[in-house]
């Protein structure tokens, strides 16, 4: 076991500094699809959010608890619904996108559309607590004043996105039902790590795990410094 | 002040609110003329606040008509009245940033905003901290910053809702001398209070509330001679309500 971590750091260090083509291969695969996923999730979820936030309808707070329901969708289910869609005899399986990097994209977007739009919806109601009389009374009702909340929450917002992005690069479920984890075509890093330990191959599943958790942590900093330095400045 | 078509009178009349079947404000009755300064005396609860929220149309109310020049529900430009809180409400953003926002959303093209927003943090004097944000600032220069954020949108009529009431006494001070500013400007001002000195010092009329229903309404002069109720005449001994 000890030999197999060794070999595990030793496996992804070669991959990392060797700039093994494969690996950087599945790497910007996965970095392709989680962050098209995070921004199809971002543009639509920040503003829908906000909305839930602030606006009052009946049915609400039903809306709220299903949103809150979903952040803890299945991935396996995400993906299975999604797979019924695009298969060649689902709704929409004429647009061919089944076993394709935008099946992937779309199965992240909707596991990571309600974790973005809860946080949101939370991030802007307290805001709106505090800043709400003010916009109303300069005129900045409804969506008019979405802007200004998305814009104020933006660190506290930062921390959904990183969330929602966290979620979707740590799954392997649904890519791999509706991407077919196909190599060199739908190959992302979680899927190649559960391919490699079923073949036993632990040192590269190992290896591929550890380039994976430094990934993300390495944008979490960013994010984090990032957020930090800024807050200081506006207050 | 821009020379506009006055929005006023603002006339208040038979005005109730109720809100979970409990009477917060009723019969209010109540014109505020062009150029006075009227302010809004009574103890917690007598529906001071809600009556600037009533005016500035943040609430509506359940029974009565609140009206404008020539009997208009409503006014067209909505920056003519414009409404500072109590607790000032700062963006997170900086000073100047803040008054951009407020000018933005009134229509302000970017250039024009620019302008404006230079021009009122010299006229208000907060030209030295346009760069800070404004949640830095201490809570005389942010009550400061709000009332500079109104006056950017050139009101008719600023509705202040208890300015002073968190600030120590060189910072309300400078507040009421900010307000005399306005007065002289020929803005129309109302205002809550509970300070009496304060209303002294500021107000043309005296509207005197308790329980929710206007008790007095006089010219300030008379209200603090002779007032006309057994109500007003304990508030202004110091006895409890």
């Amino acid at each position: 076991m000890a030999t197999d971590i060794v070999s595990a750091f030793a496996t992804a260090f070669g991959l990392i500094v060797g700039l093994d083509p494969t690996f950087l291969a599945v790497v910007a695969l996965s970095l392709k699809v989680t962050l098209s996923a995070l921004v199809l999730a971002a543009v639509a979820g920040l503003p829908l959010g906000a909305l839930l936030g602030i606006t009052r309808f009946p049915g609400r707070g039903a809306t709220i608890v299903v949103v809150n329901t979903l952040m803890g969708l299945p991935p396996v289910v995400a993906g299975l619904v999604l797979y019924l869609l695009l298969s060649r005899s689902g709704p929409l399986g004429g647009f061919g996108l089944l076993f394709t990097p935008g099946a992937m994209i779309a199965a992240q977007t909707l596991l990571i559309l309600p974790i973005v739009v809860a946080l949101t919806r939370q991030t802007t109601e307290d805001l709106w607590g505090e800043y709400g009389e003010h916009l109303r009374s300069i005129g900045l009702t409804g969506a008019r004043a979405v802007p200004t909340l998305l814009w104020d929450g933006r660190f506290a917002l930062t921390t959904a996105l990183l969330a929602g992005f966290g979620r979707a690069s740590a799954e392997v479920g649904a890519v791999l039902i509706v991407g077919g984890n196909i190599a060199g075509h739908t190959r992302t890093m979680t899927t190649t790590i559960a391919l490699e330990t079923s073949k036993g191959d632990l040192a590269l599943a190992l290896g591929l795990g550890i380039a994976l958790v430094g990934l993300t942590l390495a944008i979490n900093a960013v994010a984090f410094s990032a957020g930090r330095i800024a807050a200081r400045h506006v207050g | 002040m821009r020379d506009l078509p006055s929005i006023l009178p603002l006339r208040f009349e038979g005005v109730g609110l109720a809100l979970g079947g409990r009477e917060l404000v009723t019969d209010l009755d109540l014109v505020v003329e062009r150029g006075e300064t009227t302010v809004l005396l009574g103890p917690n609860g007598a529906g001071k606040s809600l009556l600037l929220r009533l005016a500035h149309g943040l609430v509506t109310p359940s029974r009565g008509r609140i009206t404008w020049a020539a009997g208009q529900e409503t006014v067209a430009d909505r920056r003519r009245h414009a409404m500072v809180f109590q607790k000032p409400v700062m963006l997170r953003r900086s000073v100047h940033a803040n008054l951009t926002h407020a000018l933005a959303a009134a229509g302000f093209g970017w250039r024009r905003r620019r302008a404006r927003a230079a021009e009122t943090l010299d006229h208000f004097r907060l030209t030295h901290l346009a760069g800070r944000p404004a949640r830095a600032l201490s809570g005389g220069e942010q009550q400061r910053l709000a009332i500079a954020r109104a006056w950017a949108l050139d009101p008719e009529l600023l509705f202040l809702d208890e300015p002073t009431s968190q600030l120590d006494p060189a910072a309300t001070r400078a507040i009421e001398e900010l307000l005399f500013g306005l007065k002289a400007e020929g803005r129309t001002l109302v205002m809550a209070s509970h300070d009496l000195g304060q209303a002294r010092r500021l107000a043309g009329r005296i509207v005197f509330m308790s329980g929710g229903r206007i008790i007095e309404h006089a010219g300030a002069k008379n209200f603090f001679e002779s007032p006309r109720t057994i109500e007003a005449a304990k508030f202004l001994a110091g006895e409890l309500l």
